[in-house]
């Protein structure tokens, strides 16, 4: 009996939604764990560290990590399934381009452990404790791991083979994904594991987007009745659409919601926000100056709507320090 | 890098006698550049853009089997294309060259020595990176329709027209008006030789007429404009003149035949100072000599109820004809001479001149054609109740250098009002004055005119007018008479206020762009100047081009001018087009914009961005598609398209990037 393809699954800072995500693919599973012997799965079967560490260099057939990487743990224990693993799959927005957690490289590190453990309105810390990575009490001693300063994707820190994108991937996705592990037909290393063309595409909307927008103000989607056949850009949503990798079949916009980018860029873009900034920018209908900053204003959270996964692989990276 | 085997580099810097060598260490940046990645050879030079510098080029290629040149002296914008032959004429691709600007960009605005030597070897080394990723490319060529549109019947129109017809080309002359003649032909007199506006400009009007290949269409407008240089598809609307221009023999029987006996609709041109009757020809020596109808006026047209007595009389010619259709044509045409022309400044505007309250104030224009012996008095100057004026004021700068109209100099007013003077003088003997800004007579035999009207008793006042006013008078004495108007100015030469009751008053209205330019503007693709005159592509350089290659400027559409400068401009974009045309091919820059058209999402963003309207959407396939033609290669689309989808030649990402790379890499 030829030994079955083993598989690693392991979570960094995400939500967890990736994780789901795999038990998405409802009985498909079972097909899949069939398939492959599953070596490492922390949030699902009983596997420690130790066990990794006993395995021999490479010989994890592929491992999926989810989640940016901001600890010092989840940086040990990437670096340590990269050497134990033939192939690295970043695993959905998070470990593809820094995610949601991303957002927080708005701010240093010092600006979130005070807000954290001081300053928001549910915290009562009059002694202002902080965590630290070593506590000793009655001569045992805890450990935690430390923060770094920046959030980082996956890449950012160890080599990675293939990226599955989206938050979370579709099971659809994945499943290609896993099939194309089986058979051995894998894209060129580095490649995002989706179609390389923008949503747009494949969006139910596309023959309803005006040529020119001429957008007067930004409307957020809670606060409107978006038409549900009509181009939301059209309707002064923000769509990341246009901006970002399609294979989703629009799943929002089908929901009536715009899309948020998750997928990151195609392929031939380096910074996603930055490209839809300059074209939702250059559809704003307004010549002075005033008019202009007027109409984006009513874009409450730039950062937030044009970099919502993608800040840590962006060329904006993070801010600088702040605090002294 | 892909397929572009061993790259090998020749550095060169340029001495530009001392403009670069007398700041720059150019010997220190040929060593530096010399152990740069791929350079073979890296050498100074006195002038690289004379014959022995290209010659150095053209020898290293082959030589040292050279296969990307890199040349650090002046803008691209002056040697680029010399440098690119050069290359050409050693055996490698043109666009295998890449510039270093570190004479504008470097010794004209820098004068620390050892900055700009280190100015110049981080451009070089942006440059040597740059190159490695540069890509063979294809200059292609475009065919050129040879026929020609002149839009404008006035003098430019005409004498472009005229131009290239002479040279054998086809020319469409579409002019929106009945006649042919502009403004031109409501003119009496022109300054500086007086000599009759009608006598010179009627003969090239039957020129036109006559011309086998000149194809004249008045009362007819231009609707759409598709296409690019040398290949424009123009549709033109032929307005319904409800005479047939190919049956009427201009005998004016019509006109003597209509129901109404006598003019009662204001007549355009004689701006309103007579009247005509529905059926009409502007002027007798009107070309075409075909009557036109006014629809709204006419009682067959607009009640349907008339005795037709214009038709009885036509008879068998039956060349007038109610049912007349306006009629669409669509012509290829290869160029493009815009002679739309100006409007005059609208005197009801600066309502303190008086212009609609008192009778006794005139435009110019109206004063033009009461000196015309074919005017509507039979060149009689008259007041409306019939008396001769014996006072009279000229008030220059109505509506121009003013910063609440008009900014700019309209620059023909202060001599055609010393002409005007001239004119109601010698007509009526009045005592006339001439209040001014300053007086303007550049260009050939304006001060001398000027000086031979203000030696004929013209009273000169040089003032700006504060006020007219109704002159306060007895009202038993005024005999049904029009009271006189009191022009009010500080005569700054005297330093004090005058006030001067005169019986007539005319307003030198400057002149200002046609009311629908900017829709003119937007169907031709082309750009305004500040005032909304049509912009030419450089004001020295490239006065009768446009932005939009093929399109060209002549007269007044593009800024205030007298008629001499008029018609040269029209004799130079006339031969701006002949040249275009002539050359039967347009040659392509390669440096253009294209779509990956697999992976283009058709989202349309890059649109409504090109400022040359270069990129459609194509329905069928639904993704974006670049007329290359159309394209400047301006990368406004490359940067904005949102999936990365639109890339340009030579600017190619890789290439960009390399070129920032090198800048930043400090050595």
């Amino acid at each position: 009996m030829s030994e079955k393809p083993k598989i690693g699954l392991y979570w960094c800072a995400s939500c967890g939604g990736c994780e789901e995500s795999v038990v998405d693919l409802a009985e498909d599973i079972l097909g899949v764990v069939e398939a492959v012997d599953i070596v490492f799965w922390p949030v699902a079967m009983d596997f420690k560290r130790a066990d990794v560490e006993a395995m021999e260099d490479g010989s994890i057939t592929a491992t999926l990590i989810n989640g940016a990487v901001r600890t010092s743990e989840q940086e040990e224990m990437v670096r340590l399934l990269r050497r134990k693993s033939a192939v690295v799959i970043a695993y959905g927005s998070c470990a593809h381009l820094g995610g949601i957690p991303g957002l927080a490289n708005q701010f240093d590190r010092e600006q979130i452990l005070r807000y954290v453990y001081e300053e928001a309105p549910t915290v009562s810390n009059e002694a202002g404790t902080r965590p630290s990575t070593e506590h000793r009490f009655n001569g045992d001693r805890a450990t935690l791991p430390s923060f770094h300063h920046a959030v980082r994707a996956l890449d950012q820190v160890i080599d990675v083979d293939y990226y599955i994108p989206g938050c979370a991937p579709t099971p659809k996705l994945l499943k290609q994904a896993v099939e194309a592990l089986l058979t051995g037909a894998l894209p060129p290393k580095g490649s995002v594991i989706a179609p390389d063309i923008a949503l747009c595409e494949e969006c139910p909307r596309k023959d309803s987007k005006p040529e020119d927008l001429h957008i007067e103000r930004f409307h957020r989607p809670h606060a409107v009745m978006a038409d549900p056949d009509t181009c939301l850009l059209a309707q002064g949503i923000v769509c990341m659409g246009p901006a970002t990798r399609g294979g989703c079949e629009a799943l929002c916009i089908k929901g009536n919601m715009p899309c948020t980018g998750c997928f990151g860029p195609t392929s031939r873009v380096r910074d996603q926000g930055a490209k839809i900034l300059s074209s939702v920018a250059a559809s704003i209908d307004a010549e002075e100056e005033a008019d202009i900053i007027a109409t984006l204003e009513t874009i409450p959270d730039p950062i937030g709507t044009f970099y919502r996964y993608g800040l840590p692989g962006s060329f904006l990276r993070k801010s600088l320090s702040q605090s002294s | 890098m892909k397929g572009n085997g061993e790259i090998r580099i020749g550095f060169y810097i340029c001495h530009c006698g001392s403009n670069i060598a007398g700041v720059i260490d150019v010997e220190r940046v040929a060593e530096y550049a010399g152990t740069l990645p791929g350079v073979v050879v890296s050498r100074d030079y006195k002038y690289m853009c004379s014959d022995p510098g290209q010659d150095l080029l053209r020898q290293d290629i082959a030589e040292h089997r050279l296969n990307r040149i890199v040349v650090a002296s002046c803008s691209p914008l002056l040697h680029e294309q010399t440098f690119r032959r050069a290359a050409e004429a050693g055996g490698i691709n043109p666009y295998f060259v890449q510039m270093v600007n570190i004479r504008e960009h470097g010794t004209w605005v820098h004068d620390d020595a050892e900055y700009m030597t280190g100015k110049a070897m981080d451009l070089a080394r942006a440059a040597a990176l740059r190159v490695y990723a540069h890509q063979p490319l294809e200059r292609k060529q475009v065919p050129i329709k040879p026929d020609v549109l002149v839009v404008g019947g006035g003098i430019a129109g005409i004498h472009a027209a005229l131009t290239m017809a002479d040279a054998g080309k086809h020319v469409y002359l579409v002019e929106r008006e009945p006649t042919i003649g502009g403004h031109m032909a409501q003119f009496d007199k022109t300054f500086p030789t007086l000599d009759c506006a009608a006598c010179i400009l009627t003969p090239k009007m039957t020129a036109v007429r006559a011309h086998p290949n000149i194809t004249l269409w008045t009362w007819s407008e231009v609707e759409k404009v598709d296409g690019f240089i040398g290949n424009y598809t123009v549709t033109v609307k032929r307005k319904a003149r409800y005479v047939d221009e190919d049956l009427c023999v201009g005998c004016m029987e019509c006109i003597e035949a209509c129901v109404y006996k006598r003019g009662k609709f204001d007549d355009e041109f004689n701006v309103g100072l007579s009247k005509r009757k529905p059926v009409y020809i502007p002027f007798p020596q009107a070309v075409p000599p075909v009557p036109v109808i006014d629809a709204g006026n006419c009682l067959h047209l607009s009640k349907g109820k008339c005795k037709d007595t214009c038709v009885e009389i036509c008879g068998d010619r039956k060349a007038i004809n109610f049912e007349i259709e306006p009629e669409y044509q669509e012509i290829e045409v290869g160029a493009v001479v815009l002679a739309t022309g100006f409007q005059p400044f609208d005197a009801t505007r600066i309502p303190y001149y008086g212009y609609g309250k008192y009778p006794n104030v005139y435009t110019a224009l109206e004063l033009e054609r009461l000196v015309n012996a074919s005017g509507p008095t039979g060149g009689t100057v008259r007041l409306p109740d019939g008396r001769t004026p014996e006072r009279v004021a000229i008030v220059h700068c109505v509506g121009s250098r003013d910063e609440h109209y008009n900014r700019w100099c309209s620059r023909v007013c202060c001599m055609y009002s010393l002409k005007l003077a001239h004119l109601v003088k010698e007509k009526t003997g009045a005592e006339v004055f001439n209040f001014y800004i300053d007086m303007r007579a550049p260009g050939k035999s304006m001060e001398e005119f000027y000086n031979r009207v203000s030696t004929e008793g013209v009273h000169l006042v040089r003032g700006r007018v504060a006020d007219v006013y109704a002159e306060q008078t007895d009202e038993k004495k005024t005999n049904g008479q029009i009271g006189r108007v009191v022009i009010q100015a500080e005569d700054t030469l005297i330093g004090r206020i005058r006030k001067i009751p005169v019986d007539m008053l005319i307003l030198s209205t400057g002149l200002q762009p046609q009311h629908d330019s900017e829709d003119i503007r937007r169907m031709f693709n082309i750009s305004c100047s500040a005032g909304g005159f049509f912009l030419e592509r450089h004001p020295k350089l490239a006065p009768v081009n446009t932005f939009t290659d093929g399109i060209f400027l002549a007269g007044t559409c593009q800024g205030p001018k007298d008629i001499p400068d008029t018609v040269a401009q029209a004799g130079a974009a006339a031969s701006e087009a002949l040249a275009l045309i002539d050359r039967g091919v347009f040659e392509l820059e390669p440096n253009t914009a294209y779509v990956l058209e697999e992976e283009c999402s058709g989202c349309k963003s890059c649109i409504p961005l090109c400022p040359y309207t270069a990129i459609a959407f194509e329905e069928e396939k639904k993704k974006a598609e670049i007329n290359e033609a159309l394209c400047k290669g301006c990368g406004t689309c490359v940067a904005s398209c949102p999936s990365g989808s639109i890339r340009q030649h030579l600017f190619e990402d890789e290439e960009i990037y390399r070129e920032i790379h090198g800048l930043l890499a400090y050595a």
